[in-house]
C-alpha cells in the first residue's frame, strides 16, 4: 500500500519535472518576440472591443498603433482624446486632438409626419425589410423603424422611441464607434462633431426625391428648396440631389438656416435658448436690405 | 416508365389551381400606361422617345443600356406624357415612361392575324437579332434577356433545350392556359429555339397535375411533325420549375455552384418565352403583353388575362370588380416566390405572372420559436444547403462562413421557410446573408479584374505603376 503511494508520487513528480523541462525548452525555442509596448497600449484602451477604430478589437488596435509610424490613421473613438494622449505618451508620438463625435439620426419621419401606406408583418429587421422593399411609408429613404441600429449598439446609447418609431441617441453614452452607421441599411445615421457644449445644426432628412414627392411622403422632409444654402453666410450648406447637407467644419451655429427652413428639416440641438424664428428672420431681412442698399450705392458710383 | 423529378429536397404545397378552367381573356389597355425601363435583369434601358412624341403599338421606347439589357417597346399607341421616376411595386423609384392611350394603332410590320406561321427562317443569326430587337426576356421569373441565353459563350455546347411548363407555383395557371390555347405557337417557338441552338433535341416538361396540357402538347407536336421535340411528364414537386432543378429532373445532370446551365449542355426557356420567341420571329411582334393569372380564394373571379405590359395593378383590379373586402395582401407572382405589392399604383412588367389575393388568415405568420435542429429545412432545400446554419450565420453577418456554406447558391424558393415547424422566417434572414456572400464574391472578381488590367497595361515600366499609385 505505502509502496503504491510512494511510487505514484515519485512517478508523477518525475513526469511533471520532465514535462516542465520540455515545456520550458519549447517555450524558449519558439518564443515570439513581442513589443512590450503593445501590452502597455492595450492596458490604457477602453477594452470594449467594439471595432469602432476599424480593427478587430483593442489588442489589434494596439498592435497596429505600435507598428505605425505615427498615429494619424489610428484613433480610438470610444476613448477619445484622453486615451489617445496616453497612447501617444507610451509610443512617443504626437497626437492631434480630434473633435469628439456623436451619432446623429437624420430622419424625422415620425408617425404623424410620415403616414404609413402599407403594413409590414415580416421579420423585424431593417436589413431584411430593406432587402424586400422601400418601406411601409411613402418615403423610400427614411428610417425603417425595426431597430437594427439599437441592436448593434454595444453601449446602450440607442433606443427606439415607440411614439415616433425612430431611434434616439443618448449623447452621454454614445462613443461614436460607428456600429450603428454600419448597421443601418438606409445610411441614415451620421457621425458628426459634437460641437461646442454639444450645440450643433444638422439636416434631419436623407430624402433625395424632388420637393413635391418628398413633401407628400413626409411633412418634415428636406425638399431641396435651397433656401438654407442661400441664407447661409458661411457657405456651410450644400444642396445635392434635392438634399441639403451642413458642413460641421464651416457651420458657425447662427441658426439662420433653421429659421428659414419651410419644413423644419433642419434641427439645432443643445442650444441654451429655444430658437426665436421671427427675430432671426428679421435679422436676415435687415442684412439683405443693407446689402441691397450698398449694391445700389456701388452701382451709382 | 416512372415519372422524373429532381433528386433532393422540395416540398408539396397544395396546388390550388383555381383558375385552370378559365380561358385567357384580353384586357383592354388602361387610359394611362406606365412602362418601366427596368423590366429585365441587367442594366435599365435608355429611353429613346421624348415627351410629346406620338408612339404606335410596338414602337421602341427604350434601347438596351448595356450588354445585359433589353429593348422596351410601346404596348399602346398614344402620346408620351412624361419620363421620370415612379415607385415600382416595392415602392422604389424606377424610371417609367408614361403614355396617354389614343386608339390602338399598330406598327405596320407586325402581323396581327391569327394565322400560324410554321415555316422557320433559315438564318439563325437573323433569328437571334429579331429576338433581341423584340425585347424578349425570360418570362419564368428572372427576366434574363433571351438573345444572350441563346448565344452561348464559345466552347460550350448545347445538347438539349428544355421548355419549362412545370408551373410548380401554387395558384398560377397562365402557362397552363397558354399551353392549351396557344400550344401550336409554343411548339413552333420551341422548334425555333432548338434550331438556333444547332438542331438539338427539345423537351417540353410539364408536371403531372396538368394532364390536359400534356395530352394537348403531344397531339400538337405530332400534328406539326417535330421529330426532335418530346413532351415529358414530370412528378409534381415544388420547385421543379427552377432552372437547375428542372435540368436535374429532365437530364439528371447537376449544375455546379456558380455555373450556368449551358455548362451541362442545357438551355431552359419558359413556355411564355417560347411563345414570345414565336411572336417575335414569325409575327414581328415585340414583347408587349403577357398572360397573368388573377386569383385567390377570397377573389370572386378566377381569370387568366392577356395584359399589355405597363398596365397599373389598380386598373386590373378595378376592371375585375375591385379589391375583395377580406383581402389583406396582394402578391405579384405565386405564394411561394411572389412579392407582396406595396404600391398598387405600380404597373405590370414583362415578367409579371400573377396577381394573388390573400386573406388575413392565409397570411398570418405564426410566432417564431427557437430552432430545435430537427433538420426539416435541410431536407427540404433543393440546393442541398443547411438553412438552419445559414440563418444563424446571416444573423451575425459572418460573410466568410456564409460563402463557405454556399449561401450564394440559395435560389430563394422558400422551401425551408415552408417546412420549418418553429416558424422561423428562414428565407427572409438568409436572403440578407446571400447578399453578403454575393457581394464578397463580386468584390473579389472586380478586384481580380482590375489587377489583371493593371498588370496588362503596365507591361514594362515599374515607374508608371508607382506614379499611378
Amino acid at each position: 500500500m505505502t509502496h503504491t503511494v510512494i511510487w505514484t508520487i515519485a512517478i508523477i513528480t518525475v513526469l511533471g519535472l520532465v514535462l516542465a523541462l520540455v515545456l520550458y525548452l519549447v517555450a524558449k525555442k519558439f518564443k515570439v518576440e513581442e513589443d512590450p509596448r503593445i501590452d502597455e497600449v492595450e492596458k490604457v484602451m477602453p477594452g470594449a472591443n467594439c471595432g469602432g477604430c476599424g480593427f478587430a478589437g483593442c489588442r489589434a488596435f494596439a498592435e497596429a498603433a505600435v507598428k505605425a509610424p505615427n498615429l494619424d490613421n489610428n484613433f480610438c473613438p470610444v476613448g477619445g482624446n484622453d486615451v489617445m494622449a496616453q497612447v501617444a505618451a507610451i509610443l512617443g508620438y504626437e497626437v492631434k486632438a480630434k473633435a469628439p463625435q456623436v451619432a446623429v439620426v437624420r430622419c424625422n419621419g415620425t408617425c404623424e409626419a410620415r403616414p404609413r401606406v402599407n403594413e409590414y408583418d415580416g421579420f423585424a429587421s431593417c436589413a431584411v425589410k430593406a432587402a424586400l422593399y422601400a418601406g411601409d411609408t411613402g418615403c423610400a429613404f427614411g428610417c425603417l423603424g425595426c431597430g437594427d441600429c439599437a441592436a448593434a449598439c454595444q453601449f446602450g446609447a440607442l433606443s427606439m422611441d415607440s411614439a415616433t418609431g425612430l431611434p434616439v441617441v443618448d449623447e452621454t453614452k454614445c462613443t461614436a464607434c460607428g456600429a450603428c452607421v454600419k448597421a443601418c441599411p438606409k445610411k441614415i445615421i451620421e457621425l458628426r462633431p459634437k460641437g461646442p457644449r454639444g450645440m450643433r445644426e444638422f439636416v434631419s432628412c436623407v430624402n433625395k426625391d424632388k420637393g413635391p414627392v418628398a413633401k407628400k411622403a413626409c411633412q418634415s422632409a428636406c425638399i431641396g428648396c435651397g433656401l438654407c444654402a442661400k441664407t447661409c453666410t458661411h457657405e456651410a450648406i450644400t444642396v445635392e440631389g434635392n438634399l441639403a447637407w451642413i458642413d460641421p467644419a464651416k457651420c458657425k451655429l447662427c441658426r439662420e438656416c433653421e429659421a428659414v427652413c419651410p419644413t423644419g428639416a433642419i434641427h439645432g440641438v443643445n442650444f441654451p435658448k429655444p430658437l426665436d424664428k421671427d427675430a432671426v428672420k428679421a435679422r436676415i431681412a435687415e442684412r439683405k436690405k443693407k446689402a441691397a442698399e450698398a449694391a445700389k450705392e456701388a452701382a451709382h458710383e | 416508365m416512372s415519372k422524373h423529378t429532381f433528386a433532393i429536397g422540395g416540398v408539396h404545397p397544395h396546388d390550388n389551381k383555381l383558375a385552370r378552367d378559365s380561358r385567357i381573356e384580353i384586357l383592354p389597355p388602361a387610359p394611362t400606361m406606365y412602362i418601366s425601363v427596368a423590366q429585365h435583369l441587367g442594366a435599365p434601358a435608355q429611353p429613346v422617345v421624348a415627351v410629346g412624341d406620338k408612339v404606335k403599338v410596338g414602337q421602341v421606347l427604350a434601347g438596351p443600356g448595356g450588354f445585359v439589357s433589353a429593348y422596351v417597346h410601346s404596348p399602346v399607341s398614344g402620346t408620351v406624357k412624361s419620363i421620370g421616376p415612379r415607385p415600382d411595386l416595392a415602392g422604389r423609384p424606377v424610371p417609367h415612361i408614361e403614355i396617354a392611350v389614343e386608339g390602338d394603332e399598330w406598327m405596320e410590320d407586325i402581323d396581327t392575324s391569327d394565322n400560324l406561321v410554321t415555316d422557320l427562317p433559315a438564318d439563325n443569326a437573323a433569328i437571334i437579332e429579331k429576338i433581341h430587337k423584340a425585347g424578349v426576356v425570360g418570362l419564368g421569373g428572372a427576366t434574363f434577356p433571351t438573345h444572350i441565353k441563346l448565344s452561348p459563350p464559345p466552347g460550350s455546347k448545347c445538347e438539349r433545350i428544355i421548355i419549362n411548363g412545370c408551373e410548380c407555383e401554387p395558384y398560377l395557371t397562365s402557362d397552363y392556359r397558354v399551353l392549351l390555347e396557344k400550344g401550336e405557337q409554343v411548339a413552333v417557338g420551341a422548334a425555333l429555339i432548338a434550331q438556333v441552338m444547332g438542331n438539338v433535341p427539345c423537351t417540353i416538361a410539364i408536371e403531372e397535375n396538368k394532364p390536359e396540357a400534356i395530352a394537348h402538347m403531344r397531339e400538337v407536336v405530332a400534328k406539326l411533325g417535330y421529330k426532335n421535340i418530346e413532351v415529358m411528364e414530370l412528378k409534381m414537386r415544388y420547385p421543379q420549375g427552377s432552372e437547375k432543378q428542372l435540368i436535374d429532373a429532365v437530364m439528371h445532370r447537376q449544375v455546379r455552384s456558380g455555373g450556368l446551365p449551358i455548362s451541362v449542355g442545357a438551355v431552359v426557356q419558359n413556355v411564355g418565352t417560347a411563345l414570345a420567341v414565336y411572336e417575335a420571329v414569325q409575327k414581328n411582334k415585340p414583347l408587349i403583353d403577357n398572360t397573368i393569372t388573377v386569383t385567390g380564394k377570397c377573389f370572386p373571379k378566377q381569370v387568366n388575362l392577356q395584359v399589355r405590359v405597363g398596365t397599373p395593378f389598380s386598373y386590373i383590379i378595378d376592371s375585375l370588380g375591385g379589391m375583395p373586402e377580406d383581402a389583406v395582401k396582394v402578391i405579384s407572382g405565386g405564394p411561394m416566390m411572389g412579392k407582396a405589392i406595396a404600391n398598387l399604383d405600380a404597373s405590370t412588367l414583362k415578367g409579371t405572372s400573377a396577381l394573388l389575393f390573400l386573406t388575413e388568415k392565409e397570411t398570418r405568420r405564426a410566432p417564431e420559436s427557437a430552432c430545435i435542429r430537427c433538420g426539416k429545412c435541410a431536407d427540404a432545400c433543393p440546393m442541398g444547403l443547411e438553412p438552419f446554419l445559414l440563418q444563424k450565420l446571416s444573423r451575425i453577418a459572418d460573410t466568410e462562413a456564409l460563402e463557405a456554406n454556399a449561401a450564394q447558391d440559395c435560389i430563394e424558393c422558400g422551401c425551408c421557410l415552408y417546412s420549418c415547424p418553429a416558424h422561423i422566417p428562414l428565407l427572409d434572414i438568409i436572403r440578407t446573408g446571400k447578399g453578403l456572400a454575393l457581394g464578397a464574391i463580386r468584390a473579389r472578381a472586380a478586384a481580380a479584374k482590375a489587377a489583371a488590367e493593371a498588370a496588362k497595361s503596365s507591361v514594362i515600366p515599374s515607374e508608371a505603376k508607382e506614379s499611378k499609385k
